[in-house]
C-alpha cells in the first residue's frame, strides 16, 4: 500500500510537470462540448464549460500542490526559526512566543486561513501566505519540544564548553537533530495544505476562477450531480488518492524514524 | 484537583484575550478607515459616525482595544453591513444549527472511531482490524467537500433515501454529520487502537484476566477507561476541527449554520460579521478545550488524586 502511495505520488508530480504536453487547453470555453461523458477524445470527459476534464486536473495538480508546497516552505522555514529561538533561549523569550502561539492555535486552521483571506484577499500567491502563516505556530510548538528535548544534550553541552557561539550552535548541532520530525509533520502538513487550498476553493473564496485547481473544479461541478458526476468524481478521486499518498508517506517516515508509533 | 481545574481557568484568560486581540487587530490591518470597513460602504453617514465614535478612533489604540472590549463584553458585535442587523442577532441565528451540527458529528465519530479502534486492538491482525484501518485512514484523507457530494450522489440522487438539504428532521441531520463525522471517526479509531493495544499488554489487565474475568469485562471495565484518557484529549482537539469542518459541510449541504455565515461575509466583505463569527467560533474551541482539560481531571485518578 505504501509503494502504491509513493506511485500516485510521483505519477502527480510527472504529470503536472508535463501538463503542457497535453493536446488540450485548461481554460479555453468550448460550449458544444459542455458536460460531454467519457470518451476516446475526453477520457475523463468534460466540465460544465466544455474544458476537457483530465486537462483541468493535470494543471489543477500544479496549483493546489503549488500552493499547498509554498505554504508548507514558508511555515517550516518560519516555524523553525521561531521554534529553536524559543527553545533555545528560552525564559521571556520562550513564554511570549508560547502564549502568542497557544492564542492562535485557539483558532481551528480552516477558520485561521478564512480570516487571512479575508484580510489579504484571495489569488494563488494570497492563498499560499494565508495557508502557510495559519501553519506556522504549528510547527513552531513541534520544533520547539524538539529543541528543549536536545539542548540537554551532551554534545550540545560540549559544542557550548568549546566556546562556540549560540548561534553556531543552534544552527549546526541543534537544527539537523530536529529536521526528522520536521520531515514527517511537513508531509502530514501537505496533505493537510492541499486539503484547505482545495477547501477554501471550494468554497469560492481560494483560488479564483478560470485557474484550475482541485476544488474549483469540484464546485464547478456540484451542481450537475445528477446528470455529469464525473465532473464531482474525476477530480475526487484524484484529491483523495494524493492525500492517501501523502498520509501513507507521512506514516512510513514517522515509523523509519521511531518505530514505536507504528500501528 | 481544584488547583488544576483554577489553574486551567486563568491559563483560558489570556487565550480569549489574545482571540479578542488578533481579531481587533486584523480589521486595523485592512487599508481605510476602521469605522468604514466596519460599517461596509453602504452604511449612512450618521451610523459611521456613531460607530467612528464608540469605536474611539480619535483616542490611543490600547483605548480602542479596551472599548471594544467593552462592546464585547456587553454582546455589542456591531451590525452586519450586508443586513444591517446586529451581528450578535444574525450569530443567535445560526449559532444553534452549527453547535447541532458538531454535535452530531462528533458523536457519529466517537460511535464509529472508538468502538473500531477498540474491536481493532482486541482483535490485532484480523482482517476486521486491517479493513478498519484502512477505513480510517481513507476517512483521515478524504476530503470533507468532496465526501459530501458522494453522499449526496448515492443517497439522493441514485438511492432517493434520503434529502440532500433541508433542516428540522433527523434525517436532515444524517448525511451532514457523517460527512463531518468522517475523519474524526478515522482519527479517533487509529488512536483508540494504539491506546487499547499499549494497555491490553499491561500488567494489571493479565491480572484481570488471571482472576478468571471474562474478555469483554476486561476490555470495557478494565482496559477501556485508562484507553479512554489519550482518546478524549483527541476528542477535544477534533472538535475544533469539526467546527472547521462544519464551514465546508454546511456550504455543501446548504446547512444555515456560522460557517455558512462566516463565507458569505467573507465574499461580501463584511467585516463586522466576520469578526463576531470568528471571535464565538474561536471562544467555543478555547472552552471546549477547556471543559476537556476539567474532564480530565474526573477520569484520570493521577491528576484528580494528584
Amino acid at each position: 500500500m505504501r509503494a502504491l502511495g509513493t506511485a500516485i505520488l510521483v505519477l502527480v508530480v510527472v504529470a503536472a510537470l508535463g501538463a503542457r504536453a497535453l493536446p488540450f487547453d485548461p481554460i479555453q470555453l468550448d460550449l458544444s462540448q459542455a458536460l460531454d461523458p467519457p470518451t476516446w477524445s475526453h477520457p475523463l470527459g468534460t466540465d460544465e464549460l466544455g474544458r476537457d476534464l483530465l486537462t483541468r486536473i493535470v494543471y489543477g495538480a500544479r496549483t493546489s500542490l503549488g500552493i499547498a508546497l509554498g505554504a508548507v516552505c514558508l511555515a517550516a522555514v518560519a516555524g523553525a526559526g521561531f521554534g529553536v529561538l524559543s527553545g533555545y533561549v528560552g525564559g521571556r523569550v520562550d513564554a511570549a512566543v508560547m502564549q502568542a502561539v497557544n492564542v492562535v492555535l485557539s483558532f481551528p486552521a480552516v477558520l485561521m486561513a478564512l480570516l487571512l483571506v479575508a484580510l489579504v484577499g484571495q489569488g494563488v500567491t494570497n492563498l499560499m501566505l494565508a495557508i502557510g502563516l495559519q501553519a506556522i505556530p504549528g510547527y513552531i510548538r513541534l520544533v520547539r519540544g524538539l529543541v528543549l528535548s536536545v539542548r540537554g544534550h551532551e554534545y550540545v553541552e560540549a559544542a557550548r564548553a568549546v566556546g562556540c557561539r549560540p548561534a553556531r550552535i543552534a544552527t549546526l548541532h541543534i537544527v539537523p537533530n530536529v529536521l526528522g520530525p520536521m520531515a514527517v509533520q511537513s508531509t502530514f502538513l501537505v496533505a493537510a495544505a492541499v486539503q484547505l487550498t482545495s477547501g477554501l476553493s471550494f468554497l469560492g473564496i481560494g483560488v479564483p476562477p478560470p485557474t484550475p485547481e482541485w476544488g474549483a473544479i469540484l464546485a464547478g461541478g456540484r451542481n450537475y450531480l445528477n446528470i455529469a458526476p464525473h465532473i464531482t468524481l474525476a477530480p475526487g478521486v484524484v484529491l483523495l488518492a494524493v492525500l492517501l499518498a501523502l498520509n501513507l508517506l507521512g506514516d512510513t517516515l514517522r515509523d523509519a524514524l521511531d518505530p514505536r508509533t507504528r500501528v | 484537583m481544584l488547583t488544576h481545574v483554577l489553574k486551567r481557568l486563568a491559563l483560558t484568560g489570556p487565550v480569549l484575550l489574545g482571540i479578542t486581540l488578533i481579531l481587533f487587530v486584523a480589521i486595523r490591518l485592512l487599508p481605510g478607515d476602521p469605522a468604514v470597513v466596519m460599517a461596509g460602504d453602504l452604511a449612512p453617514g450618521e451610523y459611521v459616525e456613531r460607530l467612528r465614535h464608540s469605536m474611539g478612533l480619535d483616542k490611543p489604540v490600547y483605548v480602542q482595544y479596551l472599548l471594544y472590549l467593552g462592546r464585547v463584553v456587553r454582546g455589542d458585535l456591531g451590525r452586519s453591513s450586508k443586513s444591517f442587523r446586529p451581528v450578535a442577532a444574525e450569530i443567535r441565528d445560526r449559532y444553534p444549527y452549527t453547535l447541532q451540527l458538531a454535535v452530531a458529528g462528533m458523536a457519529v465519530a466517537a460511535v464509529l472511531g472508538i468502538s473500531a479502534g477498540v474491536v481493532s486492538a482486541v482483535h490485532r491482525g484480523s482482517l476486521f482490524d486491517h479493513g478498519s484501518m484502512v477505513m480510517a485512514l481513507f476517512g483521515v484523507s478524504v476530503p470533507v467537500f468532496w465526501l459530501g457530494l458522494v453522499l449526496i450522489l448515492l443517497f439522493v440522487v441514485h438511492w432517493q433515501v434520503l434529502p440532500a438539504g433541508g433542516v428540522g428532521r433527523p434525517s436532515h441531520l444524517v448525511l451532514p454529520a457523517l460527512t463531518l463525522g468522517a475523519s474524526a471517526a478515522g482519527i479517533l479509531a487509529r488512536m483508540t487502537r494504539a491506546s487499547m493495544l499499549d494497555v491490553l499488554g499491561s500488567d494489571y489487565v493479565r491480572t484481570a484476566r488471571a482472576k478468571g474475568l471474562r474478555e469483554l469485562a476486561v476490555v470495557l471495565r478494565h482496559a477501556l477507561p485508562t484507553a479512554f484518557i489519550p482518546v478524549l484529549t483527541v476528542l477535544g482537539l477534533q472538535f475544533g476541527s469539526l467546527l472547521g469542518g462544519a464551514v465546508i459541510t454546511e456550504s455543501v449541504f446548504g446547512w444555515p449554520g456560522m460557517g455558512r455565515l462566516i463565507v458569505d461575509s467573507i465574499a461580501a466583505r463584511d467585516y463586522a460579521l466576520i469578526q463576531g463569527a470568528l471571535l464565538v467560533f474561536a471562544t467555543s474551541f478555547a472552552l471546549v478545550n477547556l471543559a476537556v482539560d476539567v474532564l480530565y481531571t474526573v477520569v484520570d485518578p493521577r491528576i484528580r488524586l494528584g
